[in-house]
């Protein structure tokens, strides 16, 4: 089977609730859609972002927009002003979606 | 027909934008969102140097700067500025029309600072506990700095219903400030729950200002126009919930399908339940359609009842950060960068400092997208032209955290080769103020308005 990468399949934006990351994932067809709701599971995001993400992964549909939200929660160091690192806001964490291969 | 736009989206947002909204072409209302989550705790240090501090400041000068436009056209503004200090923000908008000799009526919307009345609510059994980690405010009682109910829209809409041109808040819910005129001037009612939740919808649209008109949109980002005049959002919002979303004619940025479900996605939860003072919002029941260039048509929202609480957002001191930063160069950059770090830690070690937490990132490596990104192949590695080193502690002894500030600079002369400073400096110790959400009874609190009225 052909790999894709995300990226060619969606675009997404991401930010922070305390220490919890949303990720909109966003089909740019709506024959995508599909795609991704076959493909983008809670579980593979959870690898995808493995030892980044120290919580639980939770997805949710929204058909009317082509779209999927998922919370990645602890998964910012403590989240807004504990946080250390470059991004505490978890701003980049949708175009790290983007990177995730997956079957065509 | 009411045309409302945001012109602010965070304090510290584009001090043209609202002027801009004000004066490029036609608007009813103008919203501004001047609070962050830590902003509460800022304004309440600025408060507690000088009493009649505490607010947006910047939101006065710009009122004083478009008051005539706003009295020429009868554009009514309604914004957060007030902080911590509603009143104080009040009179020096009042002062700010009296010296122009312009007659203004501004309400305000108190009652929401709640940090005078914690020990009661704590004592009567309201735990204010943590939502994200169920712990009770008594672990952290000592060190709170603010604490304020999000109050919804309709106090909003009462100060505008009482004529007020400019209204202004302590906290409310965002996405309420642009809800509060659909409120005012089509007279939706509590029960109203789809328009209720329509309006929220438009709010939360609106509320991160020009990140629905093409700032920060990943779509066919480079072909977006003129983002250096990009245009701040106007909602356009029909008596029966429906709304479209567009900008000012000739301004740059651009409102497509795709930027706005991009923003309608921004830091929601579970998109069947947006909760709002007002009502629970379902996005899932949005439809969007491009009903021209730079505007989107939304329809079919749906709300339900809204629920018997209201969120609260408390801030604490929560000890000291510092962060420092050194850029090594070509060749072996990314070598240079970990034996440095590893040096500095060894450095902390023997100095028998302890931190809650260090934190090393490597930027030009993979820094933002970690393990996502996987670390740079051996045939690359050596070569990178640059790698940021950048490290920071946290502690909650300060004394910990100012000694790590003076172990960053001395490594540029005796740690690994080729690294320059950055032109930063030492790096600076930051107090740490976080965030506590909690919830309380509806029943516990209840938003005040009042009216005034310039002395002309």
């Amino acid at each position: 089977m052909a790999k894709r990468k995300l990226i060619d399949l969606a675009h997404a934006r991401s930010g922070d609730k305390g220490d919890t990351v949303n990720i909109g994932l966003i089909a740019r067809r709506p024959e995508d859609y599909p795609i991704l709701v076959r493909e983008v599971t809670a579980d593979r995001v959870k690898q995808h972002f493995a030892g980044v993400c120290k919580g639980t992964v939770e997805r949710f549909e929204l058909p009317n927009l082509g779209a999927l939200n998922f919370l990645l929660r602890e998964s910012l160091d403590g989240g807004g002003t504990l946080a250390l690192k470059a991004d505490p806001q978890g701003k980049t964490y949708s175009t790290a979606l983007l990177r995730m291969e997956i079957d065509d | 027909m009411i045309r409302i736009a945001n012109g602010q989206g965070f304090w510290g947002d584009s001090l043209e934008a609202p002027v801009e909204q004000v004066r490029r072409g036609p608007i009813d209302y103008l919203t501004l969102d001047y609070l962050a989550e830590v902003t509460m705790s800022i304004l309440q240090k600025q408060r507690s140097r000088d009493p009649k501090m505490g607010y947006a400041r910047d939101f006065v000068d710009m009122i004083a700067r478009v008051l005539p436009d706003l009295k020429e056209r009868n554009i009514r503004v309604i914004a957060n500025a007030g902080g911590i200090n509603p009143a104080g923000c009040r009179d020096a908008v009042l002062d700010a029309a009296a010296r122009q000799g312009i007659p203004l009526k501004v309400g305000t919307v108190t009652g929401d600072d709640i940090m005078d009345r914690l020990d009661r609510f704590l004592k009567s059994g309201i735990e204010l506990k943590n939502m994200d980690t169920g712990e009770p405010l008594a672990a952290i009682r000592a060190h709170v700095e603010s604490a304020n109910v999000y109050f919804g829209a309709f106090p909003l809409a009462d100060a505008l219903d009482r004529g007020a041109d400019i209204v202004i808040s302590g906290r409310v819910a965002d996405a309420a400030l642009v809800l509060a005129p659909m409120i005012h001037k089509f007279g939706w009612k509590a029960t109203d729950w789809d328009k209720l939740g329509a309006g929220t919808v438009a709010g939360h649209a609106a509320e991160c200002g020009a990140q629905v008109t093409g700032g920060n949109c990943q779509l066919d980002w480079e072909s977006i126009p003129n983002l250096a005049d990009i245009g701040y959002p106007i909602i356009e919002a029909d008596p029966d919930g429906t709304f479209s979303i567009t900008k000012h004619v000739g301004t740059g940025g651009r409102v497509t399908v795709a930027s706005v479900k991009e923003q309608l996605l921004y830091e929601i939860g579970d998109p069947r339940q947006y909760i709002t003072p007002d009502c629970v919002a379902d996005f899932t029941t949005v439809h969007l359609e491009q009903a021209g260039p730079d505007r989107v048509r939304c329809t079919g929202m749906k709300g339900r009842a809204a629920t018997n609480f209201y969120k609260v957002s408390i801030s604490y001191a929560a000890g000291f950060k510092a962060m420092g930063s050194l850029v090594y160069a070509w060749p072996d950059a990314y070598k240079k960068a970990r034996l440095a770090d590893r040096i500095l830690r060894d450095r902390l070690d023997r100095l028998g400092l302890r931190f809650e937490e260090i934190r090393t990132e490597f930027l030009g490596a993979n820094a933002c997208h970690g393990i996502a990104a996987a670390e740079p192949s051996p045939e690359i590695e050596p070569h990178l032209p640059e790698v940021v080193l950048r490290i920071g502690v946290r502690s909650e002894n300060r004394a910990a955290v100012e000694r790590f500030t003076r172990e960053i600079a001395p490594l540029v002369l005796n740690g690994p080769p080729g690294v320059s400073g950055l032109g930063l400096g030492r790096p600076r110790v930051e107090e740490i103020v976080a965030f506590w959400p909690a919830l309380i009874p509806k029943s516990e609190v209840t938003p005040e308005v009042s009216i005034w009225q310039s002395e002309n």
